[in-house]
């Protein structure tokens, strides 16, 4: 099996009622008929502005948004047609990381906690198992076995972002869709965090979706790139391809935006 | 006229609390007249801080020494009374989230309207030309000016902080990273505007950042800050490209850049404690 995960003319419509007492409605292509496919152990890449659907297209392939129209399947089986108790079991092997890595955990809850609760959803091991996991991944993920008693307050954007990565992997999935996971952090921290996703890809033979609008992180983390705009799929290709011969106008306006590009060019 | 607007002397920004700890350590810097200068640093360097002291808009906790000099006068020892008459007049402000700063109860038009009449006396008919022309100005159509701030986009929301900022041809404008918040086609849009304002305007900038890329695009200087400290100052070109300080130089190895040939390299603070030890 070369893909591990095929999506088919995927078609997702909003409406949207216009003022509140008016009858006039819009409708928004969020997703018109896009396919993609990703192979194992690479990083593919969705660019677009805010508004060209890409996030709904990483919600919809883990069923967070459901879809119009179109076909997914995830490692070879048919995901949509999936009852909720295989979903629950498929969505072992698909996680997700936030962008926001205030909203994304429970202010409420210990980091024990936050990353145990996956391990529980999943009847994951006994409970002994389960801590080794807990200890092992929150030290992978460059925190110390202590921080497991404190709550999500006590640490800054980037550790946040950690704990959200380490909550994602626990259950060992086989894709991780990331969702602007480094927009929200200052330029150092977000370096620390792409070498993290970079170096968990290799020694867990992970495989990314990667979603953003930042074409420089693009560049130094994905393999493939599809260029999103308005629902529609602009371009796609290998990244040092789109990046060096840009073949639609979209794609270069995005590419010349790039702060910095006329000097380092 | 002097060459620089801005002359920033010894500023210490520190708790009232325990004085001991300085937020802003002794920082001194200009910003020369028409010329953009840039603030880079990671957050917590005190940049900020640096921007709202010049604004006389520190906490009621901070307290603040040194001199601040605009346009010859020191900030730091003029009365409340004289520094509001400065404020959004001479040196105006915009900051980093549109959605946050702009009132969502009131039209877009109303809001420009109010800075206007803070500092000018205009009669009905002046104030509406004046609203559409700062509106052009930022490439909005007029009509919206009845539109209220969640029927605009973040792009539109912060062009409108910059007419609003505009309003009184401010010889000063501080930008706290305006773009941050932005998608990289508008942010590209929004630093040509800004670029554009000042030449038209003669206007100067203090830009604070922490993205090298914006920098390259908009500086003229650059001052980097750490730890409430400035490690280097300089033109952009000598230090984008030649870097002498160590944070400087770690700093930019974190910044992605778009050819990919470099790899990212996190900033190793223990290392960089060391490096910084033996200058």
């Amino acid at each position: 099996m070369k893909y591990l995960l095929t999506a088919k003319s995927l078609s997702k419509k909003y409406v949207q009622t216009q003022g509140f007492f008016s009858r006039r409605k819009t409708t928004i292509n969020a997703l018109d008929n896009v396919s993609l496919n990703i192979r194992k152990g690479i990083t593919l890449a969705v660019v677009g502005e805010s508004g060209s659907g890409k996030s709904t297209l990483a919600r919809s392939i883990i069923r967070l948004v459901e879809i119009d129209n179109g076909e997914i399947a995830f490692d070879g089986n048919d995901f949509l047609s999936l009852n909720s108790s295989a979903l629950k079991n498929s969505r072992k092997n698909i996680q997700m990381i936030f962008q926001d890595p205030y909203a994304s955990l429970n202010p409420r809850m210990k980091i024990q906690s936050i990353m145990e609760e996956p391990l529980l959803i999943h009847k994951v091991g006994t409970k002994q198992l389960r801590q080794k996991k807990i200890e092992a991944m929150i030290k992978r993920v460059g925190l110390d076995f202590y921080d497991l008693d404190k709550y999500p307050h006590q640490f800054s954007g980037g550790q946040r972002q950690r704990i959200g990565i380490a909550r994602a992997l626990i259950l060992e999935p086989k894709l991780v869709i990331c969702d602007e996971p480094v927009s929200a952090l200052d330029v150092s921290v977000q370096a620390q965090i792409v070498q993290l996703l970079k170096s968990l890809q290799k020694e867990f033979g992970l495989t990314y979706l990667f979603i953003t609008h930042d074409l420089r992180i693009v560049r130094h983390i994905a393999d493939e790139v599809v260029v999103m705009r308005q629902g529609k799929i602009v371009e796609t290709g290998k990244t040092d391809i789109i990046f060096q011969n840009p073949k639609t106008t979209y794609t270069k306006k995005l590419l010349a935006s790039i702060p910095g590009i006329k000097k380092t060019t | 006229m002097k060459n620089n607007i801005l002359e920033i002397s010894n500023l210490e920004v520190f708790s009232k609390i325990d004085s001991r700890k300085k937020l802003v350590n002794s920082i001194s810097f200009n910003v020369r007249r028409g010329k953009t200068t840039c603030i880079v640093g990671e957050s917590g360097s005190g940049k900020s801080l640096t921007a709202l002291s010049v604004m006389q808009l520190l906490s009621q906790q901070l307290n603040l020494t040194g001199k601040i000099l605009f346009n010859g006068s020191n900030l730091c020892e003029i009365d409340s009374e004289s520094i509001r008459k400065k404020r959004g007049n001479e040196i105006a402000m915009i900051f980093q989230e549109p959605m946050t700063s702009l009132n969502p109860v009131l039209t877009i038009g109303y809001q420009i309207e109010e800075s206007l009449m803070v500092h000018n006396d205009l009669s009905r008919s002046q104030l509406n030309v004046r609203i559409n022309e700062l509106l052009r100005l930022v490439a909005i159509n007029p009509d919206r000016v009845n539109s209220y701030p969640d029927e605009l986009s973040g792009g539109q929301r912060q062009r409108i902080m910059i007419a609003m900022a505009m309003s009184c041809n401010p010889d000063l404008l501080i930008a706290d990273e305006p773009t941050t918040a932005l998608d990289v086609t508008v942010q590209a849009q929004i630093l040509e505007l800004l670029d554009q304002l000042k030449k038209k305007l003669d206007m100067s900038m203090l830009f604070i950042t922490h993205d090298f890329g914006v920098v390259a695009d908009i500086a003229d200087d650059v001052v980097v800050m750490y730890q409430g400290k400035i490690v280097e100052q300089g033109d952009v070109d000598s230090v984008l490209n030649k870097p002498r300080h160590p944070y400087t130089k770690a700093l930019l190895q974190c910044v992605p850049d778009a050819l990919g040939k470099k790899t990212l390299k996190p900033i190793d603070y223990m290392k960089l404690e060391r490096a910084m030890a033996s200058i």
